[in-house]
Parts: C-alpha cells; sequence; structure tokens
C-alpha cells in the first residue's frame, strides 16, 4: 500500500500558504463565522418569526 | 516515566514549570496538567450521580419496576439531563481542550488563574443547580420549557456554570495565540487541536444562546419580567441546548483521531479532507437544533427545512466523512503495522483488549450507525412527525451521547489516568470488559427507546399505562412494553458498565501502580509512534478496501431505514 507521509518539512511554513489553509489556520476567523453562520441563520430568523406570529386577542 | 521538571521554556518566553513525557515525548505543562486532573475528577464525580439518576430513570419507565414515585421521577429526570448534559460532559470538555491547546502544542497554558477561576465557577454553578433540583421546587426537566418555573437559583446557577465554561474556553483561545506567539509549532494545528477549535466555537456560540435566553428567564423567575413567550423561548434556549450537544459531537470526534494516534500510530488520511468535514460542523452543526422545533406552527416551513433539510445535511456530510476517514486512518495504520492480509486483518487484529481502543471503535460504530442514522430521521421534516416528542428523541441522544460522546470520553479516560495522573490501571481484566460492558447497555438504552419511540411511547411520561388516567384514550402495544423491560435491563448494563469504570479509574488514581520510574511500562502501552498524535501529516492513501466495505454497509443500513421510515410515513394517510 502507498505511504506518502505528508509532514510539513520545516521550509514549508516560509513557502506560499494556500487560502484555504489559511483561513483553516486562522481560529478567530473560524469563530467569526461558526458564531455569524448560526446566529443569522437559526437565531435571529428564528427571533423574527416568532416575533411576526399576529398575538391573539 | 521519566520525567524531567524544569523551568525552562525556550528563549525570549514566558517560563513555565514542565514535564517531559516519555511515553509520548511530549512536553506536559504542570498548570495545564493539574487543571486537567481536576476537570477530569470533577466530571467523573458528576457522571456518577448522574448515572445513578438515569437508572432511576430507567427502573421507573419500565412498567413492571417503575421504582420511584411520580414526584421523584420528575425530580431525578431534572438531575439526569443537568448532571450528564451539562456537567460530565464540559467538565470533560474543558479537560479536553486544555490537552489539545497546551500539552498537544507544547506550549504553556495561558492565564492559568483566570482558568481555575472558570473551573470554580463551573463547580459553583454546579453543585448550585444540584442543590436547587434536590429541594424540589426546580423540577422542570432539562429543557425547562415556561411557562413552568424553577426556582430562581436553577436558572442562576446555570448562568454561573456557563460563564465558568465560556472563562476556560478563552483560555482554550487564549493558549493558541501563546503557543503561535511562542513558536511552539510548525506551520497549522494538529487534526485533534483543530478538532478541539471547532469544540470550542461551537461553546461560544452555545454559551452565548444560553445567557441570551437565561437572563431573561431567571429575572422572570426573581418577578423582574412578567412573561416570557414560550416559543420565543424554546427558539433560543435550543440554540444552547442541541447545540451543547454538538460540542460534544466535535470533542469525540478530535478524541478518536487522538485515540487512533496514540495506541495505532495512525496519521489521517488526508489532513484537508479532515479539516474540511470540521469546517462543515463550524459552519453547520449548530443549526441541527431547529429540528426540535419542527413541530412548532409558529415556525415557517421554509425556517424549518433551511435549518435541518439544507444546512444540516452539510454537517451530515461532515460526520459521514469522518465515519470513513477514522477508520479508514485506523486500517491504513494497521496495514502499516504488519496487518496486511485480507479485507480485515488490521480489524480483527485490532488490540480489543486495550479499553482505550475497544471504547473508541464501539463509539465510533454506534455513533453512526445508532445516533448519526437516527439524527438524519428525526432532522427530516416530514418523517420527524413520526416520533416527534416520543421516546425515539431520547434513544437518539443517549445514541449520540451516551454512546457515541461517554463511550468516547472514558475512553480517552483509560490514557489519562496514566499519562496525566501518572498511575497504571490497576485492575486491566476489569477495565478491558468495561468498555464492552457500558458499550452494550448503552447501545440497547438506545434502540428499546427507539423502539418504543416507534410505537408512540411518549418521551417523558412517568408511566406508559396511563393508570392514573382519567380517560386513557391511548393504549399501546405488548411490543411498547417489551421495550421498556429491555430498556430497563440495558440501562442496568450499561450502570454496571459506569461503575467499574468509576470505581477502576478512582482506585488506579488512589493506589495503581506508579508510573514516574525510569523503568515503568503501561499495562495498555501506546504506539512507538504516539507523537503521531501532535504533529500535522496525512497518511495519503486510499487503499482501504475493508474502510469501504464498512462504509457501503453503513450506507446500505442508511439508505435502507430512511426508506423505512418513509414507507410508514405513507401508511399515515390511507387513500381509497
Amino acid at each position: 500500500m502507498a505511504e506518502t507521509p505528508q509532514k510539513a518539512p520545516a521550509g514549508e511554513a516560509r513557502e506560499k500558504v494556500p487560502m484555504m489553509q489559511q483561513v483553516l489556520d486562522n481560529p478567530f476567523l473560524l469563530l467569526f463565522l461558526g458564531v455569524t453562520v448560526p446566529a443569522v441563520l437559526y437565531l435571529i430568523w428564528g427571533i423574527m418569526e416568532v416575533a411576526s406570529v399576529p398575538v391573539g386577542q | 516515566m521519566a520525567s524531567i521538571d524544569a523551568t525552562a521554556a525556550g528563549s525570549g518566553v514566558v517560563n513555565a514549570p514542565y514535564r517531559m513525557c516519555r511515553f509520548t515525548g511530549l512536553k506536559v505543562d504542570q498548570a495545564a496538567e493539574t487543571l486537567i486532573k481536576v476537570h477530569a475528577v470533577t466530571a467523573v464525580i458528576f457522571l456518577a450521580l448522574g448515572g445513578l439518576m438515569g437508572l432511576g430513570v430507567a427502573l421507573t419507565r419500565w412498567p413492571a419496576v417503575q421504582i420511584l414515585p411520580p414526584e421523584w421521577f420528575y425530580l431525578v429526570l431534572t438531575g439526569h439531563g443537568a448532571n450528564v448534559l451539562l456537567f460530565w460532559i464540559i467538565f470533560f470538555e474543558m479537560a479536553v481542550l486544555f490537552f489539545a491547546s497546551a500539552i498537544l502544542l507544547g506550549s504553556r497554558l495561558a492565564a492559568p488563574k483566570v482558568a481555575w477561576l472558570g473551573y470554580i465557577l463551573m463547580l459553583v454553578g454546579a453543585l448550585m443547580a444540584n442543590y436547587a433540583v434536590l429541594r424540589g421546587d426546580s423540577t422542570v426537566m432539562f429543557t425547562s420549557y415556561v411557562p413552568m418555573q424553577a426556582s430562581h437559583w436553577f436558572y442562576l446557577s446555570l448562568i454561573v456554570f456557563a460563564v465558568g465554561a465560556l472563562i476556560s474556553v478563552m483560555v482554550f483561545f487564549a493558549t493558541l495565540v501563546v503557543a503561535k506567539n511562542e513558536n511552539t509549532y510548525d506551520g497549522s494545528v494538529p487534526l485533534v487541536t483543530f478538532g478541539a477549535i471547532t469544540a470550542a466555537i461551537i461553546a461560544v456560540f452555545t454559551l452565548a444562546s444560553g445567557a441570551i435566553i437565561l437572563i431573561p428567564t431567571w429575572l422572570w423567575s426573581l418577578g423582574l419580567i412578567t412573561e416570557i413567550d414560550s416559543l420565543m423561548y424554546k427558539v433560543v434556549w435550543w440554540g444552547m441546548g442541541h447545540s451543547s450537544q454538538q460540542i460534544n459531537v466535535s470533542a469525540h470526534v478530535a478524541i478518536w483521531y487522538a485515540i487512533a494516534a496514540m495506541v495505532l500510530g495512525a496519521k489521517p488520511l488526508s489532513e484537508k479532507v479532515s479539516r474540511m468535514a470540521f469546517l462543515m460542523y463550524i459552519l453547520f452543526l449548530q443549526l441541527a437544533s431547529a429540528h426540535h422545533l419542527l413541530a412548532e406552527p409558529g415556525m415557517s416551513a421554509s425556517w424549518k427545512i433551511v435549518n435541518t433539510s439544507y444546512m444540516m445535511y452539510l454537517a451530515v456530510l461532515g460526520s459521514m466523512i469522518h465515519g470513513l476517514t477514522v477508520p479508514g486512518a485506523i486500517e491504513a495504520a494497521q496495514r502499516r503495522n504488519g496487518f496486511t492480509r485480507g479485507a480485515f486483518e488490521w480489524l480483527t487484529k485490532a488490540p480489543w483488549g486495550n479499553p482505550a481502543f475497544s471504547g473508541m471503535f464501539l463509539s465510533l460504530v454506534m455513533f453512526g450507525f445508532i445516533g448519526g442514522i437516527s439524527g438524519v430521521i428525526l432532522g427530516t421534516e416530514q418523517l420527524n412527525v413520526l416520533m416527534h416528542n416520543t421516546l425515539y428523541v431520547p434513544g437518539h441522544f443517549h445514541g449520540t451521547v451516551v454512546a457515541g460522546t461517554t463511550l468516547a470520553f472514558m475512553a480517552m479516560t483509560w490514557l489519562v489516568v496514566p499519562l496525566i495522573f501518572r498511575r497504571d490501571i490497576i485492575w486491566p481484566t476489569l477495565a478491558k470488559w468495561q468498555p464492552y460492558l457500558f458499550g452494550i447497555g448503552a447501545g440497547g438504552i438506545s434502540l428499546f427507546m427507539m423502539g418504543a419511540g416507534t410505537l408512540g411511547v411518549p418521551r417523558r411520561h412517568w408511566d406508559i399505562s396511563l393508570a392514573d388516567a382519567a380517560h386513557r384514550a391511548v393504549e399501546f402495544p405488548a411490543a411498547a412494553y417489551l421495550m421498556m423491560g429491555l430498556n430497563g435491563l440495558f440501562a442496568i448494563l450499561a450502570a454496571l458498565g459506569g461503575l467499574v469504570f468509576i470505581v477502576t479509574v478512582v482506585a488506579s488514581i488512589l493506589a495503581g501502580p506508579k508510573l514516574d520510574g525510569p523503568d515503568a511500562k503501561m499495562v495498555f502501552p501506546l504506539h512507538d509512534a504516539s507523537r503521531q498524535v501532535s504533529e500535522y501529516g496525512s497518511e495519503g492513501t486510499l487503499k482501504l478496501p475493508g474502510t469501504i466495505i464498512l462504509v457501503g454497509i453503513f450506507f446500505a443500513a442508511f439508505v435502507l431505514y430512511y426508506f423505512v421510515n418513509w414507507k410508514y410515513l405513507s401508511e399515515l394517510w390511507l387513500f381509497n
């Protein structure tokens, strides 16, 4: 079976890092995305739906 | 264990005492080590308490036994939910965060005193919640839906606990910054740390949602707010209630990768693919909270379908990727270790006697087959009506949180005891059997509750015979009673597995053979390449015949079960 270890050589960090890897290497960008997406799609949209239910008389 | 206590941590950085672990070669920051110990021990204490309450719940719902009267049943059910779904799990997760940051990155822990503050707040919150529940005026169950009202101490306790947990999560993020600034690692963080980052991100959303809803609810319990809208409460509360279980999923998947690396020397098949799967969790996993609201008339079909059937499937895709890459990484490692015959020698010759491995693999299989598949069924709006608010729901989440997360955390504990407490397992034979006892018990609980739920047994009612009801409109079939009895029997088995776990772990910590001598050996040894857990690198192969067959079986089960439920649904409408 092919075993092709891809351990990052020491000099790799100085090479151009792909954009997706830069995104994944930034925990605070991920934190922003991971809070914003559910906050908008689930919480804010959900709260707006509840707020728009007519009040019973 | 050869440990070198030293105070030097590299030039130009803050000095912090650490030791070198001779089994893994990892640099162990002493502040992080102590915090891991106290969080893990506290977690196990709450597991014992919550587990005992869980046994009381199962033995009450077994109609032939019905051990608790109704008032006690609902009280114990409330305590069971809080102790195991929140306190056991989140205390252990904080230990995982400190391990995945300070230990795996070879860094000092940022702000240990702040981390202690977080721990103390969590402990105070957890004790306060138990006090509020046990004194009998907060019997509102885990969901605590308004307008049911608990004592203000109950809501305050959860707020204090959440603030403490949030502080610990911030220490985790700060430790990532410290490690980066002090160059303790090159390039990208290890995959296990990336999984922990995923868990921490979901934790921030979870705890923020908890604060948004629990603070006004606390004010309502104090009489300072006149009313909390029940649907508004449900929407925001589930942002905490279900997302807290998604922290577990991310943490236990990270643990699967960690145990595979430490016990078998496994590398991820592809760092890129596994990280993309975790990214799917970060973006979409929390949205699954909406499946609890699929029967709410106040929410639109668009909101329900976007949050569940569209976005949730992207998170499911992430889980299915891990479901391929974790056993795939194990197969690749085992083949590298020399087990190359046929499609399954890697699996049959795996270290099934090592409780860390067996617990991890059972967790992987049961999470996928039981918790995962049933989660997709519950998340499909049309199918959800078949079992909404029935016992199927607890069946599903016992498949994810008990058979999946708890078993994975138990498996990790068999490594934490020798590596962090530096005590070997005192009774290896008991430890060897523990994952099977607990795993089979937990699997049985999940399946039989799901079976009873499919027959319509309600989620929370004390007595399925409805003996004290004025009008018995529903009569459940005999099979439902059988399911509840089997649920009780398997709960006893799981409780036995839990007892063996707690007794063996505590005895090992207190009196297990010491592992700090130069010739000491672990009774359940690590792989020579266990250091892989803290490194970046892919296996880079897809020649995995055994894993492909296993994944094929999973898909067949998934598709079959999915369509069986559509068949059930079609029988609800008879067009003659």
